[in-house]
């Protein structure tokens, strides 16, 4: 076990490298900082724009091999480098993984409870209306892109503010710096309802797990051990909780696992159109502003997130499927 | 036949039914409707803009006088053109790699899936961005074919498990034991047998591959100006979507039921190919 997880971590390492390596590589070829510098009124002296330049490790001048062992020397003690405007891409990232978490994290999970409950009720109740409703609802947010769901719900939102004459949802930011206290917390969960619904009822939640835990729970409540269970005088609730539901829940658990890995740079489109700004709108943000060494730290930070979260998924099912624990 | 049979399940399942017609007409309305429009897609009416859909503008005009009809039409099938193309070459691909890897097994197999295993782990979205707006001179066929390069892993990892087991079939032996070359049994006994695979893959592949190309636009990192795809328009539409909802409403309702068509034929192929699978 020991070896295993010490080869697999081995791989993951080399993967995180090569994976932030190569976007280093792209980004400091193809982006052009002193683009920032270079059109400013009153003009700034070429001198000074390499200094500034040499000084954040984002001279084109520099050979890029150069640039890149003077980057990289930095990631092995943990450092990052600069932002274009010469602040700590660390402390940078350190402030925008919060933002996404607090941002993410309940929608996630709301959209993973409330899909499998979906899923699994819509499956016990096969082919009624109920079973119907869900179906064809889930196959239609399916079918509606995140980006075009959460502008769908900021223009409702919008409406009905103006319909009502006052702010009852808000629809952009994190939260009113104005506020303290007790208000500033009621304040940034009013921030918190729209992005939560838009993460958690569309593609990347409900809709998606209850069909997969739908078709999970129809192949388990055919299976014997359900039937056993019922027959040896449990109650239906909790034969189909307890022996069926645990059962079914290892693919949608995989799944879950990979999102949470996923979720700090996932929802670009969400971050971006409420303007949070976590580490998804930050990737955006710094390919616009040919933000080379951001660009490469939240690409190593997906990288790590999407390993460990492999990592995390295969955890998961070895404590939900008994099989895997055993071979 | 079998073929036949997979089509009559195909037209007897409510959905996949709804579905085609849908496509169909989606594809009819992109490419024969432009037509019976009054306006181009490059045409500017000086005399409006912005204003709301009416008897002459049937879909609204946008802030710089365009034609809502024309363009969100012409942004389809751009979106069509390249859902489909994105499909058919990711699913070759997978087909071809997880094949060969496969079929041939030791370091070929090794080399290959540790591709596959990088290609899922580079930042492809952080690629398209950077690439994509650098092909400016009209080559939207390299946008094509860099989001077809990040969409075939998975199902090539399927595609090779199942080569796997089917290696060991009696009619793999007999045909090595004719002597027939090996890529010529990849192509001639294991490819077609994937087909119901394949064929449900390259479906759900192009509404991927819609949604995908609306997504990167969406930022501008994808179709560039002056050519347009629906998530260029939905991109523009949102920022105004407020006060004109036809900007966006016209192009995102397109793309939704272009994907929503799309899905229903996935899910029809699978249940007509596959009649055991209920997912």
């Amino acid at each position: 076990m020991g070896k295993y997880l010490l080869r697999r971590l081995a791989i993951n390492v080399i993967l995180v490298a090569v994976a932030a390596s190569l976007a280093y590589m792209l980004a400091a070829t193809t982006m052009n900082p002193r683009g920032a510098y270079e059109g400013r009124q009153p003009p700034v002296p070429e001198a000074v724009i390499d200094a500034t330049l040499d000084a954040y490790n984002l001279n084109d001048k520099t050979p890029v091999l150069q640039r890149y062992a003077t980057w990289a020397s930095g990631v092995i003690t943990g450092d990052f480098g600069k932002t274009w405007n010469g602040g700590s891409v660390n402390d940078e990232m350190g402030r925008r993984v919060w933002v996404s978490l607090r941002l993410l994290l309940i929608g996630t999970i709301v959209g993973f409870v409330v899909g499998v409950a979906l899923g699994a009720w819509s499956a016990v109740r096969q082919y009624k209306i109920s079973d119907r409703v869900i179906g064809v609802s889930a196959f239609v947010l399916m079918a509606i892109p995140v980006f075009v769901l959460a502008t769908l719900l900021a223009i409702g939102t919008y409406n009905l503010n103006r319909g009502l004459g006052f702010t009852l949802i808000e629809y952009t930011g994190e939260y009113n710096p104005k506020l303290a206290g007790w208000d500033q917390l009621m304040n940034r969960l009013n921030h918190l309802i729209l992005p939560t619904i838009s993460l958690s009822i569309g593609v990347s939640g409900a809709a998606f797990y209850s069909r997969i835990q739908r078709n999970m729970m129809l192949d388990v409540l055919g299976q014997d051990f359900v039937r056993t269970a019922m027959a040896k005088g449990l109650r239906r609730r909790t034969a189909l909780i307890k022996h069926a539901l645990r059962t079914a829940l290892i693919p949608s658990a995989t799944y879950f696992a990979f999102a949470l890995g996923t979720m700090f740079t996932g929802a670009i489109f969400t971050e971006k159109i409420y303007a949070w700004h976590g580490m998804g709108a930050w990737l955006v943000d710094a390919i616009n502003a040919n933000d080379v060494n951001s660009v490469a730290a939240v690409t190593f930070f997906a990288a790590v997130c999407v390993l460990a979260a492999g990592f995390l998924s295969d955890l998961l099912v070895a404590a939900l499927d008994p099989r895997v624990r055993v071979s | 036949m079998r073929s036949k049979v997979v089509l009559r399940r195909l037209f007897r399942n409510p959905q996949a039914r709804y579905g085609i017609i849908a496509f169909v007409l989606l594809v009819a309305l992109a490419y024969i409707g432009p037509y019976f429009g009054s306006y181009e897609w490059t045409e500017k009416d000086f005399m409006a803009f912005l204003s709301p859909p009416d008897a002459d503008h049937w879909w609204g005009t946008t802030s710089i006088g365009q034609d809502m009809y024309a363009i969100t039409l012409r942004g389809m099938q751009k979106s069509i053109v390249i859902g489909v193309l994105v499909a058919l070459i990711a699913t070759g691909l997978a087909a071809v790699v997880g094949a060969f890897a496969g079929y041939f097994g030791g370091w070929l197999d090794r080399v290959l899936m540790w591709g596959v295993d990088l290609l899922l782990v580079l930042p492809s979205f952080l690629i398209l961005a950077i690439v994509s707006p650098r092909l400016r001179d009209g080559s939207w066929i390299w946008f094509v074919v860099l989001l077809a390069a990040f969409t075939w892993m998975i199902t090539s990892r399927v595609v090779r498990s199942m080569t796997i087991s089917l290696r060991e079939r009696e009619y793999v032996q007999a045909a090595v034991y004719m002597g027939i070359p090996r890529w010529k049994i990849i192509f001639r006994h294991i490819v077609p047998n994937l087909s119901s695979l394949l064929i449900i893959d390259a479906t759900l592949n192009v509404s991927g591959a819609v949604v995908g190309e609306a997504a990167l636009s969406f930022f501008g990192f994808g179709i560039q100006p002056p050519d347009v795809s629906l998530g260029t328009l939905i991109a523009e539409g949102s920022r105004n979507a407020t006060g004109y909802p036809w900007l966006f409403a016209f192009p995102a309702g397109m793309l939704v039921l272009l994907v929503l068509s799309v899905n229903l034929i996935g899910d029809g192929l699978r249940d007509a190919l596959d009649p055991g699978s209920n997912s």
